[in-house]
């Protein structure tokens, strides 16, 4: 028995038998059950999107919320809605990727440590998307030990927070971890991106020791690291390299025409 | 080693013969996704899942297996099944699955699988396999919620994410242990748990392997 177990002949059959059971059982596992696992993938986009809106509770349905915002993709150099993409599919961190979708960061501009930076980036409105209440950025940056991905929710005007949150990250638990905290996160609401009189660079940051200003926020206790790179993420997303060219556009009201001109289009479209 | 008795390797793992306190496999798993008692739980009954299934398909082809390519074919079985697991995590538990990240997958080098199938279900019927490989998941399981459990409770002052202590965090009374937080902590855990285990059960200490020699002065070299 044992011997012809080892011939060559039963070696290749067992492998091959085996290696075929076992290539069907895990290709049906995961053809059955991807269209789930995508729309879990979805799902939780979405709630981390209403979440940071502030739209979301345990047991919204989150289908239903969703239908308030509107996503669209931005032309980060001009600030400018464009159509070239669909808004539902355009994933920016693939475009980030590509070297004909995106441009390479080095040196001081790349303070959030990203070294590539998409050129069109999706940003999601709430409510009227011709007035939103709400823009909200996708924002990602190096923490302490990784890249944190997350959003920023702006209200309508272009300067004040509305909240933030972080979907991804690798922060040490019980220390830059708390960048999940929700009462940490509370005290972003209200918060001011930029200083009066200054209209370019974003002036928001975590400080040490109590925050006085309008532009400044808590920093995280015993994770300067992690503190530092969130500061340094707002600023590069919120500044002109960043999403500072689109938020100018409310902050002048130009963006609402705009968007009015661009949803117009798109009805067409959608009706042809 | 007396014939095993279906109760038998049901049972014996748990605390007489535990895969991580006796053995001391799987450690790896048992450090990183601790931090939490559901995370913990989930990862349990994954391994329990895996080692089960493993044992009894291992042992239902014993007898075809060329003993040249046995490990490669166990490993391609473990390996199958641990994908599944994945797939249905991401599906069904998807939070569950983002926060056991990788762990899942490395299900497939955790050595109690592995060590289950080379050493019991090779040699074994399916019936007797599949019960012992719910018996170690069961071992392996027992420690996870156990270091789960002061984990969660002291790092982060819950109870399956249900608040017992108040953090200060959250404007409670209650100082978190930071350290708990950190995979390193388990270490000390299973150590307690494996002197406690051994002092109930003195038959598992080991041996010494060397005598001390009594009242021996240190001498400085000359």
């Amino acid at each position: 028995m044992a011997q012809s177990n080892n011939s060559i002949k039963k070696i290749l059959t067992v492998a091959f038998a085996l290696c075929i059971v076992c290539s069907i059982i895990v290709s049906t596992a995961a053809v059955a059950l991807r269209s789930k696992q995508q729309l879990n993938q979805e799902l939780d986009r979405k709630t981390n999107i209403l979440a940071v809106a502030g739209l979301y509770e345990t047991g919204t349905d989150v289908e239903v919320a969703f239908q308030e915002i509107t996503p669209r993709v931005v032309d980060l150099r001009t600030g400018e809605y464009t159509d070239q993409f669909d808004a539902e599919q355009y994933d920016s961190f693939q475009a980030a990727k590509d070297p004909a979708q995106s441009r390479t960061l080095s040196g001081e501009k790349d303070i959030a440590g990203l070294s590539r930076q998409e050129n069109y980036s999706t940003v999601y409105l709430v409510g009227d998307p011709d007035d939103p209440e709400q823009v909200i950025l996708p924002i990602r940056g190096q923490g302490l030990w990784g890249l944190m991905r997350g959003y920023l929710a702006v209200q309508g005007d272009g300067n004040t927070i509305e909240g933030i949150t972080f979907y991804s990250h690798s922060e040490t638990p019980g220390l830059g971890g708390e960048v999940d905290n929700p009462r940490w996160k509370a005290q972003w609401e209200g918060k001011q991106i930029f200083a009066e009189g200054d209209d370019v660079q974003p002036d928001i940051a975590l400080v040490k020791g109590g925050a006085s200003a309008e532009t400044e926020v808590d920093a995280l206790s015993g994770a300067s690291l992690t503190s530092k790179g969130v500061t340094n993420l707002l600023r590069f997303w919120l500044s002109p390299e960043g999403f500072g060219e689109y938020l100018a556009r409310f902050r002048s009201g130009v963006a609402q025409d705009e968007a009015q001109g661009a949803a117009t289009d798109l009805d067409e479209t959608e009706g042809a | 080693m007396s014939a095993p008795t279906p109760k038998g390797v049901l049972t014996t793992p748990i605390f007489k013969n535990n895969p991580i306190a006796l053995q001391i496999l799987g450690i790896c798993s048992a450090l990183a996704v601790t931090s939490s008692m559901s995370v913990s739980l989930v990862m349990s009954l994954a391994v329990i899942f895996v080692t089960a299934f493993s044992n009894l398909f291992v042992s239902l082809i014993r007898n075809h297996i060329p003993s040249s390519i046995r490990i490669i074919v166990q490993m391609t079985i473990i390996a199958s099944l641990v994908i599944v697991v994945d797939q249905i995590l991401k599906a069904y538990a998807y939070e569950m699955s983002k926060q056991l990240s990788v762990f899942v997958g490395l299900i497939i080098t955790n050595c109690i699988v592995m060590g289950r199938a080379e050493g019991f279900a090779m040699t074994n019927t399916p019936g007797l396999s599949f019960l012992d490989g719910i018996g170690n998941g069961l071992g392996y399981g027992f420690i996870l919620m156990t270091v789960g459990f002061v984990r969660e409770l002291l790092g982060s002052g819950s109870v399956f994410g249900v608040t017992v202590l108040e953090t200060v965090q959250n404007g409670g009374w209650y100082v978190p242990n930071g350290l708990l937080l950190l995979p390193p902590s388990a270490f000390f855990i299973i150590g307690l748990i494996i002197w406690v285990l051994r002092a109930v059960n003195p038959e598992q200490v080991e041996e010494n392997e060397f005598q001390m020699k009594e009242n021996t002065q240190p001498k400085e070299a000359v």
